[in-house]
């Protein structure tokens, strides 16, 4: 018995200890993140590195603002994102239901269009892209990074996957009481597919914030530039200013951090769903 | 005797009151299903079905300085049998993915059947490795550069207490790719940890009841049950670890300067296309270099699914 035990604490011990030092690989980049944001240049470049700053230097943050427009970074992302993730959700779920839950000619054809758009790596859209952006004019626009983003096979797939796992009796019994089809996907399974919805709402949500290279090749001016973009263009200008750097990438993920804590869960299950099926 | 046409024809009646019913019904359906996919059907065949076409298209021609192009057939395509920077790119991709999926599936592996285990601080462990994943590759980017740099940063430091004088992490063309394979698999454990986690909490327990009352140790029990039933969500994270390995360039583009002695070592196919058609304003090549980062995606996936035949097992 007691050397049963004693297995089992070294064996609890070991897994500890593996978790704990890939733990540490983990944290330590977000935290040396948040220390040097909050050091005088000084102390950045100071060696051996100074691990706690004297004094928090705030005015890093303050710099940031005064420095790029990073007010107006932050609210055209938020803009992009909410659009984004609304719009995204409700058209994929409203094309995924038809797709799952009416039989119509031609059904196979185009759920097979669809999914082409799967198979295909970005990079193959993004010249006619531009090309379209440039022809509507609008290059330095929000609609420019809003509107293609609004369409995905991906969300189709996915969502449709999810309606077809739902039982068929409660939408006959709306179709006998006369309900026509957008009032069973509004009223019925909408509500039903929520686990779903939430899943590419994260999905959607975290992808518009961290794009990189479709916001940068349409949107170049400070004006329309999302916080992805800020950041890389501020990388070559202050290249050694660290503290100030380190307080722009801080100030840029803290809302899908604050997100994250709040919505843990569904991060997490949204991930595990999406990935998994 | 008089009763039963009549009661023929109501039943034919009713007949084809019912078809007109269904006719109605199903010319309502119809209606309501192609008013359903028509934003999302024509927004992908504007935006990615018809894309894929002009690209194709535009890989046989050669650009002008104001947006007008000719058709050259296949000059592009010839031209990247010689493009050394090309061939390079490739060879840089080859590397970056042979590092990053086999290291990072073995350690998402790792990590999500430790954390299976009847352990405590389960989902702060959780919490603690998913961060990376939220976190926008460009601020991801900027911190390792800020660790890597060679004269301030952590590591070389960290590395100097041990008496190691710490490499030029990014700007050593030798070293460069390296340190950027690191950063990605530190990036993308996260992730798939969380899909195996949930594969794994798909494996019935009873299979490991079984394996216990046999008496097989758990390294045992590991190559015998854990690894072929989750053998299928393996198959589908490598496939997927492959392809998003293949469109690498955030964290080039971000931790390697312009002007960079590295960055002939360390750019990716998706790089120098950015570089083509957005940069040099060369989009003809861009667009052949785009079919082909295609292609070569489709023959890799095409080859990984006739090879799961041999270690995918389906129950």
């Amino acid at each position: 018995m007691e050397r049963a035990r004693q297995l089992v604490t070294s064996k609890t011990f070991l897994i500890h200890f593996i978790l704990i030092v890939g733990s540490i690989a983990m944290v330590v980049p977000f935290l040396w993140m948040i220390l040097t944001s909050l050091k005088t240049y000084a102390e950045s470049i100071h060696v051996p590195p100074v691990i706690f700053p004297e004094k928090f230097q705030w005015g890093n943050y303050k710099e940031i603002f005064e420095l790029l427009p990073f007010f107006k970074f932050m609210l055209n992302t938020l803009i992009i994102t909410i659009v984004r993730t609304v719009g995204q959700v409700f058209l994929c779920s409203l094309a995924a239901y038809a797709f799952a839950r009416i039989e119509f000619p031609g059904r196979n054809f185009l759920f097979l269009l669809a999914l082409a758009v799967l198979m295909v790596p970005g990079q193959v859209f993004l010249l006619p892209q531009y090309m379209i952006m440039v022809k509507l004019g609008w290059l330095n626009t929000l609609q420019a990074v809003i509107v293609p983003g609004l369409f995905s096979a991906f969300g189709t797939f996915l969502l449709r996957q999810f309606f077809m796992g739902l039982p068929k009796e409660l939408e006959e019994a709306a179709r006998l009481d006369g309900c026509n089809h957008f009032q069973i996907y509004w009223k019925i399974m909408l509500p039903l597919a929520k686990p779903g919805l939430v899943a590419l709402g994260i999905f959607t949500t975290l992808w518009s914030w961290n794009e990189l290279m479709w916001p940068m090749i349409v949107n170049s001016s400070p004006e329309s530039m999302t916080l992805s973009v800020g950041l890389s263009s501020l990388q070559g200008q202050y290249l050694t200013n660290y503290p100030i750097l380190m307080a722009g990438s801080f100030l840029a993920i803290l809302p899908m951090l604050i997100l994250f804590i709040i919505l843990q869960k569904q991060f997490i299950e949204g991930i595990a769903v999406t990935g998994g099926k | 005797m008089k009763g039963i046409p009549q009661q023929v024809e109501v039943k034919a009646n009713t007949k084809v009151k019912m078809s007109n019913l269904a006719n109605t019904r199903k010319r309502s359906d119809y209606f309501w299903a192609y008013l359903m996919i028509a934003p999302t059907m024509l927004g992908l065949m504007i935006f990615y079905l018809w894309p894929i076409l002009q690209t194709f298209y535009y890989s046989f021609t050669e650009w002008g300085a104001f947006g007008q192009y000719e058709w050259t057939g296949l000059d592009n395509y010839k031209r990247m049998i010689e493009d050394t920077n090309l061939i390079k790119s490739f060879k840089n991709t080859g590397i970056y993915i042979i590092f990053t999926v086999p290291i990072g599936i073995f350690l998402s592996i790792l990590i999500a059947v430790l954390l299976n285990q009847k352990i405590k601080g389960k989902s702060i462990y959780r919490t603690l490795y998913f961060l990376p994943v939220i976190t926008m590759p460009a601020a991801i980017a900027m911190v390792w550069k800020w660790l890597y740099n060679s004269d301030y940063g952590l590591l070389n430091y960290l590395l100097s207490l041990i008496g190691i004088k710490g490499p030029q992490w990014v700007s050593d063309p030798k070293i460069a790719l390296y340190s950027l394979i690191a950063v990605a698999i530190w990036s993308g454990i996260g992730y798939n940890m969380v899909i195996f986690l949930s594969g794994l909490q798909g494996i019935p327990k009873t299979y490991y009841e079984a394996a216990e009352m046999d008496g097989a140790g758990p390294i045992r029990v590991f190559f015998k049950i854990t690894l072929p039933l989750l053998s299928p969500v393996i198959f589908f994270v490598s496939i997927m670890s492959l392809i998003g390995a293949f469109q690498v360039f955030d964290l080039i583009f971000m931790m390697i300067g312009k002007s960079s002695t590295a960055l002939e070592n360390t750019q990716s196919i998706v790089y120098l296309f950015y570089q083509h058609a957005f940069v040099l304003n060369d989009k003809g090549y861009a667009a052949a270099i785009a079919v082909l980062l295609l292609v070569v995606i489709l023959i890799i996936t095409a080859i990984q699914f006739v090879l799961q035949k041999k270690w995918v097992h389906y129950d």
